[in-house]
């Protein structure tokens, strides 16, 4: 696997799930895409989902909130900006909205690499073994996870 | 930490993305079966299913008896642990977002500012009052 790959490492004693990503790109860019709303509208959910921003206030204390859409399907995600440090760190709480009542914090770290490249860390606490569970099991997105939706039928008939 | 197998796993999802071996996977969930009983209700020949067979023995998804005449066909589910089949679809599904963001950022002026300029965004401040009547 090379290093620009994702890698993604469960924690056995937390219930937390963690992300590394390598991008060619510097800090200030990575953070830009997770900042700006009209640019984090366009990577971050798949093709057959339209996310449309409907409250974003990026700084240390603000609110966010944005919705994936797929036909007459609507998912809402929100949360709060608990700590931005620009080009550094961001820390958020994000819940869905089909299950108010569950929340994971976020934790987005990015580090400068050499030749103008940066190291995303992203470390998601879920607020049980259960939710982290059912987080790493949802395959990310929401709905139907394309290419894996015959897979998942299978899988959840097996023993 | 736990961490994916890529190479395992991407031969046990190959395996499965034919509709036939899924299918030959899930009647093998009851009992373990022979080839013949195995391809008796498919429209096609005993060879092509054994041809399947040997993608599913390959990915280490089932395994073959020895009993010379019908070498049963068993299901292994000590090689198809779930958790680390969920951890691989989650990391693909991570890989796929961060390559739309590759994508983006190939497109992006290098010299951007890591903050946007300051503006609230607030949609639909009052839901209810949306639609008047």
């Amino acid at each position: 696997m090379s290093s620009r790959e994702t890698k993604i490492e469960v924690d056995d004693k937390l219930p937390a799930v963690r992300m590394i990503r390598e991008f060619d790109a510097p800090p200030s860019k990575v953070f830009r895409a997770y900042t700006d709303p009209e640019l984090f509208a366009q990577w971050v959910g798949p093709h057959y989902l339209t996310t449309r921003i409907d409250i974003w206030d990026c700084r240390t204390g603000g609110e966010y909130r944005y919705v994936s859409s797929h036909a007459d399907e609507e998912y809402g995600f929100r949360g709060t900006f608990h700590e931005v440090r620009p080009a550094e760190l961001i820390v958020q709480t994000f819940s869905f909205e089909g299950y108010p009542d569950g929340v994971t914090l976020e934790r987005m770290v990015l580090e400068e690499l050499p030749g103008g490249r940066t190291r995303l860390t992203g470390t998601a606490l879920c607020d049980s073994f259960e939710s982290r569970d059912g987080l790493v099991q949802s395959g990310m997105e929401v709905g139907v996870n394309e290419g894996y939706e015959k897979l998942d039928t299978l899988l959840g008939t097996l023993p | 930490m736990a961490a994916a197998e890529k190479d395992d796993l991407s031969n046990i999802f190959a395996a499965l993305a034919d509709p036939t071996r899924r299918d030959i996977v899930m009647r093998l969930c009851d009992r373990d079966a022979t080839v013949t009983e195995l391809a008796e209700p498919y429209d096609v020949s005993v060879q092509a299913i054994s041809k399947h067979l040997k993608v599913l023995e390959n990915a280490g998804i089932v395994t073959r008896g020895k009993e010379a005449q019908t070498r049963p066909v068993h299901l292994d589910t000590k090689v198809f642990d779930m958790m680390t089949l969920w951890i691989e679809r989650y990391r693909r599904a991570a890989e796929a977002r961060f390559q739309r963001l590759d994508a983006l950022l190939a497109q992006m002026d290098d010299h951007v500012s890591p903050m946007p300029p300051p503006k609230l965004v607030r949609t639909n401040p009052n839901p209810d009052e949306d639609h008047n009547e």
